[in-house]
């Protein structure tokens, strides 16, 4: 079994470049039943490790620091906000191909009139263990 | 192990515990020799029986085993002969005494309240410690640590094991009580994916408050964390639609309301007010009961609940209470009586999700759709609970249409 995180970003899909704010309140429900179904069906089969959404990037800060005196902090909202992480699945899977047909699932969410929205999913294999044989 | 086997364990865990504690007064290596005298008896009591006196049983195989320890270690010889000689309590100390000397223990101010709340289920609650990360979503691991460095932490602080003095009793009590309240809406708040595990949070609270209202029921403000426990979680099955979505408090079915917990919460509340002395949790169950007693939401008695939220601003001068103290003098005096009283809250709340979907939901009230749009919008963009991000985009969306 391997360990894949599979991200979605704020940016919209080639199906929808209109806010959730601005849907039908009926394919708002229609989307967020779909997501709640995939994490289900995923928990059901033993694939799911962890589903998470983050806060929005209004609460993002950005932090550095050179190690001498006081970090520096950025607040939000930042212009390049539709870069910024929306949330993630952490699955872990007999394949690569099991974690795209994952993936291709969540990107074809219903959007407006149900149509999917096509949202990138980065697909990201965890690191993990060497192989036993090494 | 069957339900009431681990019951029984779990009554008896804060108990056998505190006598471990008193005996050798070392709480880190008392709580991991109870640990293992708990697992003992999960192992051998379903095949031998469960012992005439299981409590005796596991005080016996907690010392054992602390001895044991105690003398494989040369270091703690001296600590081992200190316990030796050390004179037993004067006075007939009972369980139920133990259980509270506990808590006040877990739930000392030196703690961080993640710290305590971590020590309360596990030294009280006898929760394991996969339980407890489980509840909180993180690694065992981590929750292992985080329990280890609570321990650590009384010992270095020197917090002696026992009632505190009286000039302290009443602080430290609120840290108790504000714990237990804590856990409880960890669990009440639950997100989605995780609810049942979370749910359970919210039944251990409530034991425990149960628990500390036995030892102390003359206490108003113990009496009046449980009924507000007890009056809140009886609306629980109405709170969430299929899918986890969130539904609000003027559009849940009510005939989900759970009459059994209304009842009971009704109940310890009145006997707690007869105390005299009104505190923060009366209040607040005080307004969980008037809700809790309108059948349907027009006969809410919102000038009631007004002047209560009045009441808890002036004890706690929380602008939380504040908010809904606005949502209130809106239903009584109009929408725009409401969003006066928000003007005020701008600095203290400045930026917080609740302040703008309270605004918008009072805007929503007096007809001003735009601006209801505008709030409910930057609300869903600013909540960190995403059954409230899902409801507030949904009526952003909604008067969108």
């Amino acid at each position: 079994m391997t360990k894949f995180l599979l991200l979605q970003t704020y940016g919209g899909g080639e199906g929808c470049q209109v806010p959730m704010t601005e849907w039908a309140p009926g394919d708002i429900k229609a989307h967020i039943d779909f997501q709640h179904a995939l994490n289900a069906e995923l928990l059901s089969t033993g694939e799911l490790v962890d589903a998470q959404g983050l806060a929005g990037p209004e609460l993002a800060k950005i932090v550095t620091f050179a190690g001498v005196g006081a970090p520096v902090v950025t607040d939000g909202p930042f212009l390049e906000s539709k870069e910024f992480l929306a949330g993630y699945r952490m699955v872990d899977v007999d394949s690569e191909a099991r974690a795209i047909e994952i993936a291709a699932r969540a990107s074809a969410a219903p959007g407006p009139d149900g149509m999917p929205i096509q949202q990138p999913i980065e697909v990201r294999q965890v690191m993990g263990a060497p192989a036993t044989d090494l | 192990m069957s339900a009431r086997l681990e019951d029984l364990l779990r009554d008896l865990a804060p108990q056998v515990l505190a006598v471990v504690i008193r005996r050798f007064g070392d709480f880190s290596a008392a709580e991991d020799a109870v640990q293992e005298a708990l697992l003992a008896a999960a192992l051998h009591w379903p095949q031998d029986g469960v012992p005439d006196s299981p409590r005796a049983w596991l005080i016996q195989a907690a010392v054992r085993r602390m001895t044991d320890q105690l003398r494989s270690d040369q270091a703690r010889r001296r600590r081992e002969e200190a316990a030796a000689v050390r004179e037993p309590p004067a006075t007939e100390v009972t369980d139920q005494d133990d259980s509270l000397r506990l808590l006040f223990l877990c739930c000392h101010p030196a703690l961080t309240a993640p710290s305590a709340i971590a020590l309360t289920l596990r030294a009280v609650g006898g929760l394991t410690t996969a339980e407890i990360a489980n509840a909180f979503l993180v690694p065992e691991a981590t929750m292992a640590q985080r329990i280890s460095r609570a321990k650590q932490r009384i010992k270095a602080s020197g917090v002696p094991f026992g009632m505190p003095e009286p000039a302290e009793w009443a602080s430290r009590l609120r840290s108790v009580l504000h714990v237990l309240y804590l856990v409880f809406n960890e669990g009440y708040t639950s997100s989605v994916g995780q609810e049942l595990h979370r749910t359970e949070l919210s039944g251990e609270a409530i034991r425990l408050a149960r628990m500390v209202q036995r030892v102390l029921p003359a206490d108003g403000e113990v009496a009046g964390l449980l009924a507000l426990m007890l009056l809140t979680d009886a609306r629980r099955p109405a709170r969430t639609g299929r899918g986890g979505q969130l539904i609000p408090l003027a559009e849940q079915d009510r005939a989900l309301w759970d009459q059994r917990l209304i009842g009971e919460g009704t109940a310890v509340l009145t006997r707690g007010l007869a105390a005299g002395v009104v505190g923060e949790y009366q209040v607040q169950a005080m307004i969980a009961a008037l809700h809790d007693e309108a059948a349907r939401v027009g006969d809410t008695d919102w000038p009631q609940i007004l002047a209560l939220y009045g009441l808890l601003e002036r004890m706690t001068g929380n602008p939380m209470v504040t908010l809904n103290r606005a949502i209130a003098a809106a239903m009584v005096n109009g929408p725009a009586a409401g969003l006066e009283i928000l003007e005020g809250l701008d600095g203290p709340l400045a930026g917080h999700y609740r302040l703008a979907a309270t605004r918008a939901h009072l805007f929503e009230m007096a007809g001003d759709t735009q601006a209801a749009v505008t709030h409910y919008r930057a609300a869903a963009a600013r909540t960190t609970s995403v059954p409230e991000q899902q409801y507030l985009t949904t009526q952003a969306a909604r008067l969108q249409q």
